[in-house]
């Protein structure tokens, strides 16, 4: 019997984490996901878990312990934040090479500067091409429900890689709202037990883990995690199907709200796409025929469902939570474009940076965005693509 | 597909990538004897039997495992590993080491 429960996303994850009951956990504080290991260190000293949980003096070191631990045969969580995330960048592409399934509960903010703490999604686009397969949460439900789903995705033989959890910072790690959960057994029998079949401690065999690759061997390593991460796909898509079978959730590598006959479109990820389902239900009940494609799974990029979902609309807006400052586009933008380079009937497109650092996204903003699709439309005119919203003075 | 972990001695510079351990994890203890880091050598430890008093000092401090002990004495270089970094003809108290010559 699932259980009613209502918790901020944090929560959400600290218990899904205490019901998984990893190894290790190697964490440093920082807003907004501080709460994570502090609600764990809680289990930890409560002996509600039997987890090792490894106070570090930074987060590069808290990735560090993660690749040690995980590399001598322990299942390793650990949470961060913005430039917490930042630091670990150099051990977070060692991770992924290594091939160690280090889940990461990644609590979007923004990065400095200006120093900022609110959400925005600046810390995980940076490392998203650090290797790390990335999942993206609307609410604290997919919170859950994703981290459920981590550890099976990454350490499946033909994966083999680290896994982020992402939700936004604040709008999801902190309100409070209802949320169905599994009981302790059924989430530790579906996650079930890390079984490496190499690892640093297994005596009968000593391993060396992560060695120096030289000029013979590092692009063959390099195309194992580009085959790997091409594998995943598969593998997400049967664990999310496995996962809806004892939850009653399924989950896809993205998610398609209204877009059957949708002419307009926007492309989103993260908390922003409940405020824009909001505002669509408006417009269609307006007659206007808006929908959205929601992106769960950024790593793997879902280029083929995505260019499917959008091939019969006129006219969508890629919404970017972070700039990549190319003076073009942001990330999600420029890789839907990919997606959809050279297919049959593509739509125009645009893209708007929008939300940076925590700046307010209501129903408005999205109908804002509808309302320049519906102008292109109309006009046949795309104009100027690389878009910002919300800044005063445009 | 899954990959499979290769012993070293099976892996070279022909391997395909799928024929390589994922993460280039070594998979079983005592690889370096795969590598012969004699062939990097360009100068040539020469030991001086007769200036050695067996205090050991060498063995620990070379890189390789070069220097070989056997009932408490050590005898000749194994030329096969030493890569000729000079740090026994450094540590050598009495001299029992010359290092200077052609490979």
């Amino acid at each position: 019997m699932a259980i009613h429960e209502r918790l901020s996303g944090n929560e959400a994850i600290a218990l899904c984490l205490k019901q998984i009951n990893p190894d290790v956990m190697c964490a440093f504080p920082i807003t907004p996901s501080t709460e994570i290991p502090q609600y764990f260190s809680n289990y930890v000293s409560d002996g509600l878990v039997d987890t090792e949980f490894v106070a570090v003096e930074s987060e590069h070191s808290a990735m560090s312990g993660c690749i040690g631990a995980e590399a001598a045969g322990a299942r390793c969580v650990t949470a961060t934040s913005s430039c917490g995330l930042a630091l670990m960048w150099e051990m977070l592409y060692v991770a992924a090479s290594m091939r160690l399934p280090i889940t990461l509960a990644c609590v979007n903010r923004a990065l400095s500067g200006p120093i900022n703490i609110n959400n925005d999604h600046s810390d995980s686009m940076g490392a998203r091409d650090s290797g790390w397969i990335q999942i993206y949460a609307e609410n604290n439900q997919e919170a859950y429900d994703h981290m459920c789903c981590a550890m099976r995705i990454g350490e499946n033989p033909e994966v083999m890689l680290p896994v982020m959890i992402c939700q936004d910072g604040f709008i999801t790690s902190h309100a409070i709202e209802n949320i169905e959960l599994l009981e302790d057994d059924v989430v530790k029998k579906y996650v079930g037990e890390y079984k490496p079949e190499q690892y640093l401690l297994k005596h009968e065999n000593p391993v060396a883990a992560g060695p120096y690759d030289i000029q013979p061997y590092y692009m063959e390593h390099k195309y194992q995690q580009a085959v790997a991460m091409k594998q995943s796909y598969d593998v997400i898509r049967k664990v999310f199907k496995e996962f809806g079978e004892i939850s009653g959730r399924s989950y896809d590598l993205i998610e398609e709200y209204r877009m059957e006959d949708a002419e307009t479109a926007i492309v989103i990820i993260g908390s922003s796409a409940g405020t824009a389902k909001a505002a669509i239900d408006e417009m269609r009940s307006e007659g206007r025929k808006a929908g959205l494609v929601k992106i769960r799974v950024f790593r793997p990029f879902p280029a083929e469902d995505i260019a499917k979902a959008l091939s019969g609309c006129k006219a969508v807006a890629v919404m970017d939570k972070a700039d990549s400052f190319n003076a073009q586009t942001g990330p999600v933008y420029a890789e839907t474009c990919a997606a959809l380079f050279g297919k049959e009937n593509a739509p125009k497109m645009i893209n708007y940076i929008y939300g940076l650092g925590g700046r307010d996204v209501s129903t408005g903003t999205i109908k804002e965005v509808f309302a320049a699709l519906d102008e292109i439309v109309t006009t046949g005119v795309t104009g100027e693509t690389y878009r910002h919203i919300g800044v005063r003075g445009l | 597909m899954v990959l499979k972990y290769t012993p070293a001695a099976e892996i070279n510079e022909q391997s395909k990538w799928y024929e390589m351990s994922p993460g280039g994890m070594i998979c079983e203890p005592g690889t370096s004897r795969l590598t012969k880091t004699g062939e990097w050598r360009t100068t040539t430890p020469v030991f001086i039997a007769d200036k050695c008093k067996h205090c050991l000092l060498c063995v620990p401090v070379c890189p390789d495992g070069a220097i070989r002990v056997k009932d408490g004495k050590r005898g000749e270089f194994d030329l096969e590993y030493c890569k000729g970094c000079g740090i026994c003809y450094k540590v050598c108290p009495f001299d029992a080491i010359e290092f200077g010559g052609d490979k």
